[in-house]
């Protein structure tokens, strides 16, 4: 089973949970930027757990499915088409076979996962099927989709093949608490060198308005808005840095570091975003607004604890479900 | 043997990390420790991930495996543990491993090799020589995946970074970025001072110890010519 890339969108690629454990050696996570939203994807289309899914930005891709196909569609709102026919997201879809998917533009939001029962197949690199766009490693020599691609597909056990159009269930998720319509304010530690910052930029930082900007990806969000500005210039030495860390470049426009970001940095780091918030920064798209509010890591850590039991939870009923439909 | 390190400064970086800080230089001294301790807290601490970097050492830690107690954050509870371990005693390494790499210098594989010998105010076979003198230490690996920051760098041969970076330096440019001199493992982007090429590979991903220098590794560089060059880049991987 295959599935054919006919138009690749404006940046689509394979992602997992990404390869954690070779920071040392200089190599990133990777994997999904929105990690819940890949895990329901593939909770919906039926998989165990840590299947590649493709991540889709702002414009999804048109897809040929070679043989009948068991489908999900999580994260940002896409619009989805086949014959015309519209899919509805955050449920599981059974497509009849030659069936081509148009997957269009995202109402809200940047990133929407397709999971496929029995996963997208690549060779795992560094155990993962993760594509690091910025360190050029795994899937397709770690660059997003292109049209002629072919995508193969892992065993996915008997597929309904008398469907001839596409079924969507009777059900679907609620994505209101996966899914942030409302941006609201990210939650913000300070940093080991937010006290270096003048007083100005202190309060600016927790009260003013930053902007997405259009040279955000995988490795960084960088935020238009207020130039903030340190009380004297720190020449620092690089050390480890993480998915979520607040970095001062001396341009003074704070960029917020994501999954692809290079291991390790000498920017002055102001802040640390909430893991649990990183996700919901990354789904806003260029020109959008962002706003801090301060956090500590006890309730950080609570928050965190509490989504991961509560996605557990949906995990388990979804799979219980689908055992029954 | 040496003595027992002392617990050096701590501070929780996130939900599931944080950060020792040994000093705030770039030192051979105090990266040696940095090592020292991560080799120790790799072998002593499973589950807890080490990135090391020049003066400060990030760790890993799986939240669920640390849950907080009464008495103790998680953070406080991985420092604890931290605390114990570096108060054993650190087994000096007798033979830390030593990599040499082979190198073409100047020409098409060293476009700044000029460049670094007019700021040094050395010739170009000078420049190679002293750079093939000195013995390097890997500080840390970042940047990019397999990338080395080299520690031990003649000071006569530092160099200011190119006022305006490539858009692509070749795999295997070796090259000077101020104090540093370093190795780049696939061709990226970059600013330093390139002044040779290595044939050898630095990263492959495909095998089970993906970067060939790791941190804290001693290197050695070792000029080579044209014909050389061509011979190792004709060699299986594997062999060269």
């Amino acid at each position: 089973m295959s599935v054919s890339v006919l138009k690749p969108g404006l940046l689509t690629s394979l992602q997992d949970g990404g390869r954690p454990g070779y920071a040392a050696l200089g190599v990133g996570r990777a994997g999904a930027i929105d990690v819940p939203a890949w895990r329901l994807a593939n909770a919906l289309a039926g998989n165990r757990g840590d299947e590649a899914a493709l991540e889709l930005t702002l414009i999804g891709p048109t897809l040929r499915f070679e043989r009948a196909a068991v489908i999900a569609l999580t994260g940002a709102p896409v619009d989805a088409r086949v014959d015309g026919m519209r899919l509805p997201g955050w449920t599981r879809c059974v497509l009849p076979a030659g069936s081509v998917l148009q997957l269009g533009a995202m109402a809200q939001g940047c990133r929407a996962y397709l999971a496929i029962r029995g996963g997208f197949m690549a060779e795992p690199v560094l155990g993962s099927r993760s594509t690091d766009l910025h360190a050029r490693i795994g899937p397709h020599q770690g660059r997003p989709l292109s049209a002629g691609d072919r995508l193969a597909v892992g065993e996915s056990g008997p597929v309904l093949t008398r469907v001839h159009t596409p079924s969507p269930l009777a059900w679907s998720l609620d994505p209101q608490p996966w899914f942030d319509f409302h941006a609201s304010p990210i939650a913000l530690l300070r940093g080991h060198h937010f006290a270096a910052l003048n007083e100005d930029s202190q309060q600016r930082l927790f009260q003013d308005r930053f902007v997405v900007s259009t040279d955000s990806n995988r490795t960084a969000s960088r935020l238009d808005g207020p130039r903030l500005a340190l009380r004297a210039p720190l020449e620092l030495i690089s050390e480890a840095t993480l998915p979520g860390t607040l970095q001062l470049p001396p341009s003074g426009q704070p960029i917020a570091l994501q999954v692809e970001a290079p291991v390790t940095g000498g920017y002055p780091r102001i802040g640390q975003i909430a893991a649990v918030d990183l996700a919901r920064l990354a789904q806003r798209r260029p020109g959008h607004a962002v706003c801090f509010v301060e956090t500590t890591l006890e309730e950080a850590v609570a928050r965190l604890a509490r989504r991961q039991r509560r996605l557990q939870r949906l995990l388990h009923a979804i799979a219980q479900r689908l055992e029954h439909a | 043997m040496i003595s027992p390190s002392p617990m050096p400064p701590w501070e929780p970086l996130a939900e599931d990390a944080l950060l020792l800080r040994f000093g705030e230089v770039i030192d051979a001294a105090l990266n040696a420790r940095v090592h020292a301790a991560a080799a120790l807290l790799r072998h002593q601490l499973h589950g807890v991930e080490c990135v090391p970097a020049y003066a400060s050492l990030l760790l890993r830690f799986e939240p669920a495996q640390w849950e907080p107690t009464a008495h103790a954050s998680s953070w406080q509870r991985v420092a604890e543990a931290v605390r114990a371990v570096l108060q054993m005693p650190v087994p000096v390494q007798e033979n830390p491993r030593e990599v040499e790499l082979p190198v073409l210098y100047g020409g098409d594989c060293g476009p700044d090799l000029a460049t670094v010998a007019s700021y040094a105010g050395l010739s170009e076979a000078e420049v190679v020589a002293r750079h093939c003198a000195g013995r390097y230490r890997v500080a840390m690996l970042g940047f990019a995946p397999g990338f080395p920051y080299l520690l031990g760098l003649d000071p006569a041969l530092a160099s200011p970074r190119r006022a305006k970076p490539r858009l692509s330096v070749p795999a295997g440019s070796v090259a000077i970025g101020g104090q540093q001199t370093g190795v780049y493992p696939q061709a990226l982007p970059g600013g330093w001072q390139v002044i040779g090429r290595t044939p050898l590979s630095l990263f492959d991903m495909r095998a089970e110890s993906p970067a060939r220098l790791c941190p804290g590794d001693g290197v050695r560089f070792r000029a080579i010519d044209q014909a050389e060059f061509a011979r190792l880049s004709a060699m299986p991987e594997a062999d060269r």
